[in-house]
């Protein structure tokens, strides 16, 4: 079988060892080596990035005969949506308070999915939002408040 | 008689009504997790796990323990009735359990697997009772050398035991120990791949990406490619197994426990392993092996009552040793320590309530799953009717809370959504990520223990070698690494792990 890189899977998967081993070893490179004896902080990096390297190459060598393709479908839509409605959560938490939190996360978070329906989601969010309010800082007494700047916070 | 005594103690520390509460609380929580697939022990452990700072550390313990063994209950519900695994450990259950459900016998299937699972959860009690004092008192003679063997040990049979290509999961366990190393070395003080930013100094927490990878990766994945859910039976009619059930069930049972005890022992392998080992082992014994596949009663029997053997067998040298034979382990180890318990071989005699209550709690747990899994099964069928749309969001928002949680800071959460990011990538390269966690966990203890053998041995490296119970390590290390290269073991290796 003639090799090809597109969707390769074993190909991208060493590409991926040998650039974190490379990028180990380039910034653990000024950190004291050491010696066998007493180990300087950048020896255990060090020699960690060179096995990352050499099997990241023995993975690609691997990829370029067996061909083996990437399975599954993409989610360009859940791969961006998902995280974003985590990063959103946490700057509402410092910024907001709990309830803006949940009430950004839960929308924000379902909409990654391929069905939205409004009706259901608005009710997810209140039932999570009070239910998680109840649970987490009246029952367990995580101190957030439910909006900032209101009741003194 | 010690032993009596120290269970008598046991089950008084587990029987107050706080600690009851909690045990039910787990094994509640351990079933719907285990019945609802997407989301696994190590996922949910991980969110809970901040918050169980408010609890006292025998409940917190309980609790936690009880949401692990509780979720290998729940995934042979999944498995049964819906073709699902609800866990990892539960895949092999699908294979005849599901035909059986089809069979319409789904209620034998389900309490089978429930009267499996309890047989082995008292037998591994009584294990844990048996063997743990005495291992405890063995690892107060490890040195360093000693503890960096047992977790090259554990490293090895992780990646081996994975599936997929070895070297790919040789690779993940490097990547494990090298985001280990992140944050400030502990002998010299410098900070280590943190880029300047402060959070990172004291390391990447394991919450975070347990969570991330497991939780929020699964998520991305799930949503590229769902998954159909067709649940075959409605209503479970006749619970009750026939005779001619329980004596083909009988054997692959005690057998099942007893394979599901050895995996259990063993740091580093899942209880995804066990039940498969089981059911080859099943398999291989029949008379008519044919029969398997199409609803033998003996591919639920064995293998349910192995993982649930090992999911508490595990509990032995995370105990006894102090190290996390697993990546769950170390969430367990991570409660202790968030209650300013140090884990190791000293906890038994200066906790003794905490280990033995642990150890009563697990038989008390294990009752009450036989009766929240079986008299109670209507409630779980119904449970999976709820559509992914609705679970996911949910489980997004717990998440986010439990991470927050951590330290009340939001930089936790963005290092979340980059290790879903990291953790879809993994998994679409088919790398596994669970021998990357067991490196991120061990690799900052392993170098401690490296750098201190070395430094008593003056450099030389032969002292892994030249203590007795160091070399036993090595040599069972070396060992699974020949046998797994061997070509016969290797085809076999596809056959089960692939």
């Amino acid at each position: 079988m003639k090799f090809d890189w597109r969707n390769n899977r074993d190909f991208f998967a060493g590409i991926m060892y040998i650039s974190t081993g490379s990028a180990g070893w380039w910034i653990a490179r000024d950190y004291p080596f050491g010696s066998a004896l007493r180990m300087g902080p950048g020896y255990f990096p060090i020699v960690l990035s060179a096995l990352m390297i050499l099997f990241g190459i023995y993975v690609l060598l691997l990829g370029v005969r067996n061909n083996e393709k990437i399975q599954g479908n993409w989610s360009i839509r859940a791969l961006i949506v998902l995280p974003l409605s985590t990063v959103i959560f946490g700057i509402l938490m410092e910024e907001a308070g709990f309830i803006p939190a949940m009430a950004a996360l839960i929308p924000i978070s379902a909409a990654a999915g391929k069905e939205f329906k409004w009706g259901e989601v608005i009710l997810l969010t209140i039932g999570l939002t009070i239910a998680c309010a109840a649970g987490f800082i009246y029952g367990l007494g995580l101190p957030y408040p439910l909006i900032k700047g209101m009741w003194g916070y | 008689m010690e032993l009596f005594h120290n269970l008598v103690f046991g089950f008084s520390v587990a029987l107050t009504w706080q600690n009851l509460w909690f045990c039910f609380v787990g094994c509640f929580l351990g079933t719907l997790i285990g019945v609802l697939p997407g989301i696994g022990p190590l996922a949910t452990i991980a969110m809970l796990l901040p918050i169980t700072f408010n609890v006292p550390p025998v409940a917190a313990l309980i609790m936690l323990a009880g949401i692990y063994y509780g979720a290998q209950y729940g995934g042979s519900t999944t498995a049964i009735l819906v073709n699902l695994p609800g866990e990892t450990s539960a895949v092999v259950t699908c294979l005849d359990g599901y035909q059986m459900a089809r069979q319409g016998r789904a209620g034998p299937a389900l309490a089978i697997a429930a009267i499996g699972s309890f047989f082995a959860g008292t037998v591994c009690t009584l294990i844990i009772a048996l063997f743990g004092p005495p291992l405890a008192e063995l690892a107060l003679k490890f040195g360093a050398p000693e503890y960096f063997s047992l977790m090259l040990m554990g490293l090895v049979a992780a990646a081996v035991l994975a599936h997929g290509d070895i070297i790919k999961s040789f690779s993940m366990v490097a990547m494990g120990l090298l985001l280990g190393i992140v944050g400030t070395d502990v002998n010299s003080g410098m900070a280590r791949y943190s880029f300047g930013i402060p959070e990172l100094t004291d390391g990447i927490g394991f919450i975070v990406i347990a969570v991330g990878v497991f939780a929020v990766g699964e998520i991305i994945q799930n949503l590229g490619d769902p998954e159909e859910r067709k649940i075959f039976t409605n209503k479970v009619t006749g619970l009750m197994p026939t005779k001619e059930d329980l004596k083909r069930s009988m054997g692959p049972i005690i057998r099942g426990t007893g394979i599901g005890a050895f995996f259990g022992v063993l740091p580093g392998t899942g209880p995804a392993i066990a039940s498969f080992s089981s059911y080859m082992v099943e398999k291989k014994l029949a008379k008519d092996p044919s029969r398997f596949g199409k609803g033998a009663i003996e591919g639920v029997a064995g293998p349910e009552s192995a993982n649930n053997a090992d999911a508490q067998c595990k509990f032995i040298p995370t105990l006894t040793l102090g190290i996390p034979a697993s990546a769950v382990m170390a969430l367990m180890l991570g409660a202790l320590t968030i209650q300013g318990i140090a884990p190791g071989p000293q906890v038994m005699t200066q906790k003794p309530d905490l280990f033995w209550g642990l150890v009563a709690s697990m038989w008390i747990g294990n009752l009450m799953l036989v009766i929240l899994n079986l008299p109670l099964i209507g409630m779980w069928v119904m449970l999976l009717k709820v559509p992914y749309r609705l679970l996911f969001p949910a489980i997004m928002a717990f998440s986010c809370i439990g991470i927050y949680s951590v330290n009340n800071s939001s930089m936790e959460l963005y290092l979340t959504a980059l290790f879903g990011l990291i953790g879809f990538m993994w998994m679409k390269l088919d790398c596994p990520p669970a021998p990357m966690l067991l490196g991120f966990v061990l690799g900052p203890l392993m170098e401690e223990n490296l750098r201190r053998a070395l430094l008593i041995s003056r450099g030389d490296p032969s002292v892994f070698v030249t203590r007795p119970i160091s070399l036993g390590f090595m040599i069972a290390t070396v060992l699974i690494i020949v046998v797994m290269v061997l070509p016969a073991v290797k085809a076999r290796r596809g056959e089960i792990t692939g």
